[in-house]
């Protein structure tokens, strides 16, 4: 198998002194297109994780390597949406989707020139996550789920082959939630992306994810690697089922151990 | 009547109310002209005065804009500078504290050593006196971005600049028009000091002269001009404002 995103014996120090290490020996692997999901207790140091892979943050000691390479800087191939969904209040929807290809290169020298291709490419990812039309509404006329889409749009619009999200549905009420995990789990599968999703919700990992990794309370350390073998595309149906219940009951067991053990 | 029209009317209503109890206290109390002359006798010397009230006041308005306009410059400069640098915020904070700190009246006489008595000394001090709180709500705006804002860019490989110019500067602009209309009425003040201490001309030097004279309407009257003056100009900052960053006014929307 080979790694698309790889952290090796990884920890990490916010600040760069001596204090305790925010993640410590952490590592694990995911795979060209795969979808990966970390859970673990609140302050378990995931999100540091997703700052050392996308090069944010520099790890203390141990390596990080995606698409073949050591992670020394910001690696411009990552699209990144959070829980609140930080859209610029003073530009459209539409025009914080093109922020991104203002930002990085080829786009970058490349949108003036062809700024029509770019909005319809923006406008047919606006369509595919159910917000046709919405992109001359500024952000603050939309609802914190269209908020969400816009977001998620807004991490893939420079077609990026790494897509970050962190508790990106944190926010939002449970039937939302919901309709959000198809989104995500139909962009995933048109577009090939490698995923790496940190979460609290253990169905929403279950649902979407191939591989879900367990985080022991800080410092954070992958305690368990869980494959999901559901075949794709998956219909929320399979939440309901016992097999589903089962591997949720599983992984519910380690976040247990690892809140004892902190 | 509805409660919008009641709003538009209130600035008129609250204006012409005060001065109808300030020229019943005059009379119903028999105060001196001398020592408080009532809107009347004010009103009188507008028109006595105007032509002198006018080319002055005219002047005046010359020395605050520059001023104003100057201070707008290195406030947004120096703002800009404060809040994306800590080694500079850190390097800065007490000089700029420290300066705003002298009372502006007291730099005035060395305004005249060094640049004479003119039109120098009024814009200096109107420029000095105002940009201060440019600075400082620049700053804020620019230290209150997002953390994932900063991420998402960040990890796209953005630089300092570019993040100062997407997101830094359009989101402390609303904190920059709340400056200016604090920057401007401080530039009305700074202006007519330099006038009184170093100038022939404007609103604070005939305010001086009338001192003199012991005309006490005359004064009142160019007191009233520059109010004027003031809320004018704060009501030309208010459209720009609106126009450049009506959507930091949100919450007031729903309600129009």
């Amino acid at each position: 198998m080979t790694a698309f995103v790889e952290l090796y014996d990884v920890t990490h120090v916010y600040g760069g002194g001596d204090g305790p290490p925010a993640v410590e020996g952490l590592s694990l692997k995911v795979r060209e297109g795969e979808f990966a999901a970390i859970v673990g207790p609140s302050g378990c140091g995931k999100s540091t994780m997703m700052k050392l892979a996308t090069g944010l943050q520099r790890p203390k000691s141990g390596t990080v390597i995606v698409d073949g390479r050591e992670v020394s800087e910001p690696i411009k191939i990552t699209g990144m949406a959070f829980q609140n969904p930080v859209m610029l209040p003073w530009r459209t929807t539409l025009q914080n989707l093109l922020l991104p290809l203002e930002i990085v290169q080829p786009h970058r020298s490349r949108l003036r020139a062809n700024k029509a291709e770019y909005v319809a490419r923006a406008e047919m990812l606006l369509e595919t996550v159910g917000l046709k039309g919405m992109g001359s509404k500024f952000p603050w006329q939309l609802s914190g789920g269209m908020q969400q889409r816009a977001s998620l749009c807004r991490s893939l619009i420079h077609e990026p082959k790494l897509l970050m999200l962190d508790e990106p549905f944190g926010a939002l009420d449970a039937f939302t939630r919901e309709e959000l995990w198809c989104v995500i789990r139909d962009l995933h599968a048109q577009r090939g992306v490698t995923v790496i999703l940190v979460t609290h919700d253990l169905r929403e990992a279950v649902f979407l994810a191939d591989r879900v990794f367990c985080m022991s309370a800080r410092p954070g350390r992958i305690i368990a690697e869980r494959e999901i073998a559901f075949a794709r595309p998956r219909d929320l149906d399979i939440t309901y089922t016992p097999e589903f219940a089962a591997i949720v009951h599983e992984l519910r067991g380690h976040i247990r151990e690892a809140r004892a053990v902190a | 009547m509805t409660r919008s029209t009641w709003l538009k009317l209130a600035p008129y209503l609250f204006t012409i109310g005060f001065f109808l109890i300030w020229e019943a206290a005059c009379r119903l109390f028999s105060i001196s002209t001398f020592i408080l002359p009532p809107p009347s006798a004010v009103w009188g010397a507008l028109v006595q005065y105007q032509k002198p009230l006018y080319t002055n006041a005219f002047h005046t308005l010359w020395m605050t804009s520059l001023g104003f306009g100057l201070s707008i410059v290195v406030g947004l400069a120096l703002g800009l500078l404060v809040g994306s640098s800590k080694l500079a915020y850190a390097g800065l904070n007490p000089l700029l504290v420290g300066f705003n700190s002298i009372p502006k009246v007291a730099v005035v006489p060395i305004l005249v050593i060094w640049f004479g008595v003119g039109w120098l000394p009024p814009v200096l001090t109107a420029f000095v006196i105002s940009f201060f709180p440019i600075v400082v709500n620049v700053a804020t705006g620019l230290a209150t971005i997002e953390p994932e804002t900063e991420d998402v860019l960040k990890a796209l490989g953005a630089s300092r600049l570019d993040i100062m110019t997407k997101v830094g500067i359009p989101r402390s602009l609303p904190y920059l028009f709340g400056a200016l209309k604090v920057s401007i009425t401080l530039a009305y003040v700074g202006s007519v000091i330099g006038e009184q201490n170093a100038s022939n001309l404007g609103l604070g030097n005939l305010i001086t002269r009338a001192s003199a004279d012991f005309n006490v309407p005359l004064i009142f009257a160019a007191l009233i001009v520059l109010a004027v003056l003031g809320v004018f100009l704060v009501a030309i900052v208010d459209v720009v404002e609106n126009r450049m960053t009506g959507w930091a006014k949100r919450s007031q929307m729903g309600n129009t």
